[in-house]
């Protein structure tokens, strides 16, 4: 599965579990509101994304999957 | 009223209101003839004549998002139940009018553009959505309704819906969940286009002038124009303030000129108050959104703010930013914490006390809220920000410097409504 961390912004309050559980993909503003990186999810850390998704009090998290191949090229 | 000033554009939409007249249904038939909208079973070839125009004649969304209006008709049709036409005249943007002149002098051109855009969706119903602060488009919206009615050539129900008048009550998704019984907040979609849906059916919402467009390019009997006009508020550092109908790709020092600006522009506000600043050099460019691309610019919701060296563009930008954040929904963090932020270090830049990060600062709360909305109220003005901190840049290092600027303490150079005395969102 190739997917990528959203949040519904509208949902979310900013009580940073997401944050705490996967420190690898999600860092907070200086507000505590999660930062997401628009890559997707790798292979290694679905687990982990998951985990976050399933422990946010607000349901405000998700993985969204992409239909499109994972592009290699750096930015 | 807003005064009307016609310039040498051949009038379209505002043919027949030079003397400044509403135009009634019988004075409004003189002008522009009868519309001939074919029976729904009839309707199939009569819509794609339409919707063929509309692509020839290059028709764009008019309230400010500039999407092809053909194409989002087409995939409106594909949907599985008959849907809603909704009419945005919300015109929550407060430096444009042009909306509310339409309405208030020439109802019946967004009447029949609603009647033919229900009828190339196959609607059911129509509703048109005003602003409840703005009751003299209400009063002209529904007395041409009744006018409809007597006439006995009403094809759909026309209704008015007034949710409260916001900025960003308008946005399409605000505009649709207050009409399905909630708030005139945006919702999160977490994919786009989404279907949009009111009481279960679908709903297509397009701006007024959008409609009144589409009044005219229905008119089958009317040659399609090579280049359509469009309606732009002309306000800031003029002494004739107004509404004034342009040729797309005509010169926008042309168009700025029928204002009369006091002085030279130095800068200008193109779309709204999420628009773009765009340098002087602008007045020389085509006003479309091919000519303004270049400069980062859009037509938008056809705004255009005149800056001049009177006044300082950080003290403009601060009070703006501030207006902004202010009329957020107030529901997502980034924009909710975030614009009040950016408005603070430019209140702060204004003044002659800003410490040495403060133009850094600004840059990087940019780069941090845009984007991260359920509606774009963030990236307008992210957008609106760096582009003024661009455009003023060299009275930005000035104030950087704690030396304030060389305008002074100088007047505001646009009208900033009141926000209304409550928070309403129902």
């Amino acid at each position: 599965m190739t997917a990528i961390l959203r949040v519904d912004p509208v949902a979310c309050d900013g009580y940073g579990h997401c944050a705490e559980l996967a420190p690898e993909l999600i860092l907070l503003d200086e507000w505590g509101y999660p930062v997401l990186s628009s890559e997707p999810v790798p292979d290694s850390l679905l687990d982990v994304a998951a985990l976050a998704v399933a422990q946010c009090p607000r349901r405000a998290l998700f993985l969204q999957e992409t239909r499109e191949p994972v592009t290699l090229t750096r930015r | 009223m807003t005064d009307l000033d016609h310039g040498t554009t051949t009038l379209r939409l505002l043919a027949g209101t030079e003397s400044g007249n509403r135009l009634s249904l019988s004075a409004h038939h003189a002008i522009h003839g009868t519309l001939q909208i074919p029976s729904r079973k009839q309707a199939g070839p009569w819509r794609d004549q339409v919707l063929d125009r509309m692509a020839t004649a290059r028709l764009t969304g008019r309230g400010g998002g500039g999407f092809p209006t053909a194409i989002k008709l087409t995939t409106s049709r594909r949907t599985k139940r008959r849907p809603v036409m909704v009419i945005n005249l919300m015109e929550g943007e407060p430096a444009a009018q042009k909306d509310s002149v339409l309405a208030c002098f020439t109802p019946h051109l967004i009447l029949d553009g609603a009647e033919a855009l229900a009828t190339i969706v196959d609607a059911v119903s129509i509703t048109v959505a005003i602003a409840r602060d703005n009751p003299a488009a209400i009063e002209s919206i529904e007395a041409a309704i009744a006018e409809r009615e007597r006439s006995g050539l009403a094809r759909f129900s026309i209704k008015v819906a007034t949710p409260p008048g916001r900025y960003v009550a308008g946005e399409e998704s605000a505009l649709v969940s207050w009409l399905d019984g909630g708030e005139a907040r945006p919702t999160f979609r977490a994919t786009k286009p989404a279907e949009i849906k009111i009481k279960s059916r679908p709903a297509v919402v397009d701006n007024a002038e959008t409609a009144a467009q589409t009044a005219l390019l229905a008119r089958l009997d009317l040659p399609i124009p090579t280049s359509l006009t469009t309606l732009v508020t002309i306000s800031g550092a003029v002494s004739d303030p107004g509404v004034f109908e342009v040729t797309l790709g005509e010169q926008v020092g042309r168009i700025v000129a029928r204002a009369r600006p006091l002085s030279s522009p130095t800068a200008l506000l193109l779309g709204g108050f999420g628009g773009t600043f765009v340098p002087a050099a602008a007045l020389d460019e085509p006003y479309s959104p091919d000519g303004l691309r270049p400069l980062g610019g859009n037509v938008g919701a056809g705004v255009i703010v005149v800056f001049d060296e009177r006044s300082c563009g950080v003290a403009e930008l601060a009070r703006l930013a501030s207006w902004m954040g202010t009329e957020s929904a107030g529901q997502c963090g980034p924009c909710v914490f975030g614009l009040p932020a950016i408005a603070a270090d430019l209140e702060l830049l204004a003044s002659r006390r800003p410490d040495h990060g403060v133009i850094d600062r600004i840059a990087h709360r940019c780069d941090l809220v845009v984007g991260r909305g359920a509606c774009a109220h963030p990236d307008g003005v992210v957008r609106m920000v760096s582009s003024g901190l661009r455009v003023f840049a060299a009275d930005a290092a000035e104030h950087a410097l704690g030396r304030g600027c060389s305008h002074g303490a100088a007047r505001s150079r646009y009208n900033l409504p009141a926000h209304g005395d409550v928070l309403e969102w129902r």
